[in-house]
């Protein structure tokens, strides 16, 4: 699942930096990832993996890290 | 002589002396940059509608249209921007994006209109006023805003 993420990222998210530098609990908005580029990259989580995220998981913190864009999915029932 | 410019400063201090919660929320201000490529990007992909629908209002989608009936995606740009000032000004960052509406007037002027969790966060922290202005050229949009009590 992590592998696809950072694919996500890597298209969508623009960030400064490359995403095979980035650790899975490092602060993806401190790499760079601006608050838009968040939007880009939620929505191709959803094509990718086929989901939709409630407005209860649209948070700053859902999308913060690796980590916590997979605790999200995981919590859509991705396995 | 001088004891009388020290007091006329004491008294004088103390006339401007505002309580220190109140200083810290006179204002606040808040300042946003977006990409409009990052605003085509979403406009391009699958999920153009629902990316709309979840971040701008009915009336934000009209005012970002032009007379043949495109959406302008450096508008879009200025409006987000906007909603994230004014989530910076209020020092609330989880805020849904629908909950921050940008208005134009007639004369051309925005205002912000607050909805849901952001006018329940705004009433808590005191603020209740807003100003906001909008900014964008062909690769950048911006917007500053100021929110007061």
């Amino acid at each position: 699942m992590k592998d696809r993420i950072r694919n996500v990222l890597g298209a969508h998210g623009r960030l400064p930096v490359s995403v095979d530098a980035l650790d899975d609990d490092a602060n993806l908005y401190s790499a760079g990832m601006t608050s838009h580029a968040s939007v880009n990259v939620m929505l191709a989580l959803e094509e990718e993996f086929d989901v939709e995220f409630p407005d209860a998981m649209l948070t700053r913190n859902a999308f913060e890290s690796i980590d916590s864009i997979a605790t999200s999915l995981v919590t859509l029932g991705v396995a | 002589m001088t004891r009388l410019l020290s007091l006329a400063k004491a008294l004088l201090d103390r006339a401007l002396a505002v309580p220190e919660r109140r200083r810290r929320r006179a204002f606040e201000v808040g300042l946003d940059v977006v990409e409009v490529e990052a605003v085509e990007a979403a406009l391009r992909s699958r999920s153009s509608v629902r990316y709309l629908e979840l971040v701008y209002s009915r009336q934000e989608r009209a005012d970002s249209t032009d007379d043949a009936g495109r959406i302008e995606a450096s508008r879009l740009a200025a409006r987000f921007a906007a909603k994230e000032a004014v989530m910076k000004a209020l020092g609330a960052q989880d805020l849904p994006w629908r909950s921050i509406e940008v208005l134009r007037a007639a004369d051309g002027r925005p205002s912000v209109r607050l909805t849901g969790r952001a006018a329940a966060w705004a009433a808590h922290e005191g603020l209740r006023r807003f100003s906001i202005s909008l900014t964008h050229e062909p690769t950048f949009a911006a917007a500053v805003a100021v929110v007061t009590a």
